[in-house]
């Protein structure tokens, strides 16, 4: 039985674009519109949500992690979900690329749309999906047996992105903040970087891949506070183009990084709204202990 | 099911001297007020210096306390509920201290005034007083019980001060046209009237502030907010 983290990563590997991520290294031509593999609904992406989840319930076997939750992200936005452990917030997240249901006896009901797909139909293929939907995870996972840039450039290669990959992997990786400290070790092993370093490898293997929505399942726990604030600055930069949605434990990063905060409470979606209003004046009281430190 | 205390305990004992600290220093404004318009009123000088001198300990209050939300804002970081009680009380402070300063005005003619023989009584200028002391009193009431409507009810409450104090700028003017000899007591009296006038806005400014505490809204300058939608 493969470990979602590889199953996952796997899936990165088949998104591929040859679109490269629009930013001041750029030599090519714009990142056209994203445009889905699968139907499409008539209506302009613009005026709709890029993720609307209704009434979206998730189970590990018998047990409900996730009670109907409902909420919209719009596109080109940062969503943060908090919440104490086990509240469900990464249940929510996996469950956005369909990988939730990897785990032996796990299974998500409701309706997950992104741009008006269903994810949850049987017709869609969770591989193609999480070629728009990728992920960047708590621990860090590079491919054990590769050099820094082979990691960076693995999914362009599965998917057979022809050209001088060298930009890439420099842009990518100065995205995600490690190029100073990995510029000349670029053919050594992923394995001999530091946690911290690690993790933004796999950022940097994520944003190659350039998928619609970026899942980040708190990327930022093993970095320190320089490398978090790069990372935190990435996010500001690649919400210009991209729908992302990030779990993390910890509160001042989702006020800074996010528009909209969700707050999970035992498997219940609490309140969802405006960053700046969840964390001046939430309407429930859930939450306004839950962002003051009142949870015991 | 609101849990009342926060999971670090520290930050609760933070949280509750800076409270405190606010309580104490509404006291000492309350006391002021109170002593100078005694002061007025009974014609006694030293009270007069009494609540002058006391006054240091009001502006030394504010200082503290800024430093206390300095503190907790760069060190707690707080959010929601938390982070609206700290930015009032960096708000209020600024209040109550000009509220002191407002009492000293008054000791100042206090003083002045009790060099000349007595001016005629003015009931209305008591009457003045215990209102501005009683809003004073209830806005900081509202800020410790958290009450919205008793808030309001100092909101609402100015309307009365606003009319007492019409009444007597019109009664001080009919005296001194009556009389010119009066005019530099009458005119005293009607400097500390208008700090007293003075004293119940910021009552209000306070009053306002609890409501946003607690609700999260901003009640103040409805018709300004009006403009800015039209």
């Amino acid at each position: 039985m493969m470990r979602p983290q590889e199953v996952a990563t796997t899936s990165e590997l088949a998104g591929a674009k040859r679109e490269e991520l629009s930013g001041p290294k750029v030599v090519s031509a714009p990142k056209p519109a994203p445009t889905p593999p699968i139907e499409k609904t008539g209506t302009s992406e613009t005026e709709q949500p890029k993720l609307r989840v209704s009434n979206l319930n998730a189970w590990y076997g018998k047990t409900l992690a996730l009670k109907g939750v409902n909420l919209l992200v719009p596109p080109r936005s940062v969503m943060a979900a908090i919440g104490p452990s086990g509240c469900g917030k990464s249940t929510f997240l996996r469950c956005l690329n369909r990988m939730h249901e990897l785990i032996p006896g796990a299974r998500a009901e409701g309706t997950l749309l992104l741009d008006g797909e269903d994810l949850l139909s049987r017709q869609v293929d969770p591989v193609v999906l999480r070629r728009r939907v990728g992920m960047v995870f708590q621990r860090p996972n590079p491919f054990p047996t590769m050099s820094v840039r082979d990691n960076v450039t693995a999914g362009l290669k599965l998917n057979a992105v022809r050209g001088d990959h060298s930009q890439i992997v420099e842009r990518t990786l100065k995205q995600a903040a490690l190029w100073e400290e990995v510029k000349d070790r670029l053919d050594e092993s992923a394995l001999g970087l530091s946690g911290g370093q690690q993790q933004r490898l796999c950022i940097a293997r994520a944003l190659a891949v350039e998928p619609e929505v970026l899942l980040m399942d708190e990327p930022c726990s093993a970095l320190d506070p320089i490398a978090t604030a790069k990372v935190e600055d990435l996010i500001h930069e690649l919400k210009a183009h991209y729908t992302i949605v990030i779990v993390t434990h910890n509160m001042q990063q989702a006020a800074r990084v996010s528009d909209q905060t969700a707050f999970f409470y035992i498997g219940e979606l609490v309140e969802v709204g405006p960053t700046e209003k969840m964390f001046t004046n939430p309407d429930k009281a859930q939450t306004n202990d839950y962002v003051t430190g009142k949870f015991g | 099911m609101a849990p009342e205390a926060h999971t670090d305990k520290v930050f609760d004992v933070e949280l509750t001297a800076l409270r405190d600290k606010l309580l104490d220093m509404g006291g000492k404004v309350e006391a002021a007020i109170a002593g100078s318009v005694r002061a007025l009123i009974e014609r006694d000088s030293s009270m007069a210096e009494k609540v002058k001198l006391q006054d240091r300990e009001i502006n030394r209050l504010e200082v503290e306390i800024d430093d206390m939300c300095r503190r907790l804002l760069a060190l707690r970081q707080p959010a929601a509920s938390d982070l609206r009680f700290i930015t009032t009380a960096l708000k209020i402070v600024v209040d109550l201290e000009r509220m002191g300063d407002l009492a000293v005005n008054i000791a100042d003619r206090a003083i002045q005034l009790n060099q000349s023989p007595p001016a005629k009584p003015f009931h209305d200028l008591v009457t003045l007083a215990d209102l501005s002391e009683a809003q004073l009193k209830k806005a900081l009431d509202a800020f410790v019980e958290k009450d919205v409507a008793k808030a309001e009810e100092v909101i609402q409450g100015d309307d009365l001060l606003d009319a007492l104090y019409q009444k007597l700028f019109n009664e001080l003017l009919t005296y001194m046209m009556e009389d010119s000899r009066v005019i530099r007591r009458a005119t005293n009296v009607m400097f500390a009237a208008k700090q007293l006038e003075r004293f119940g806005d910021h009552a209000i400014n306070l009053a306002e502030m609890v409501v946003y505490m607690v609700r999260g809204t901003d009640v103040r300058h409805p018709h300004s907010r009006d403009v800015q939608q039209g």
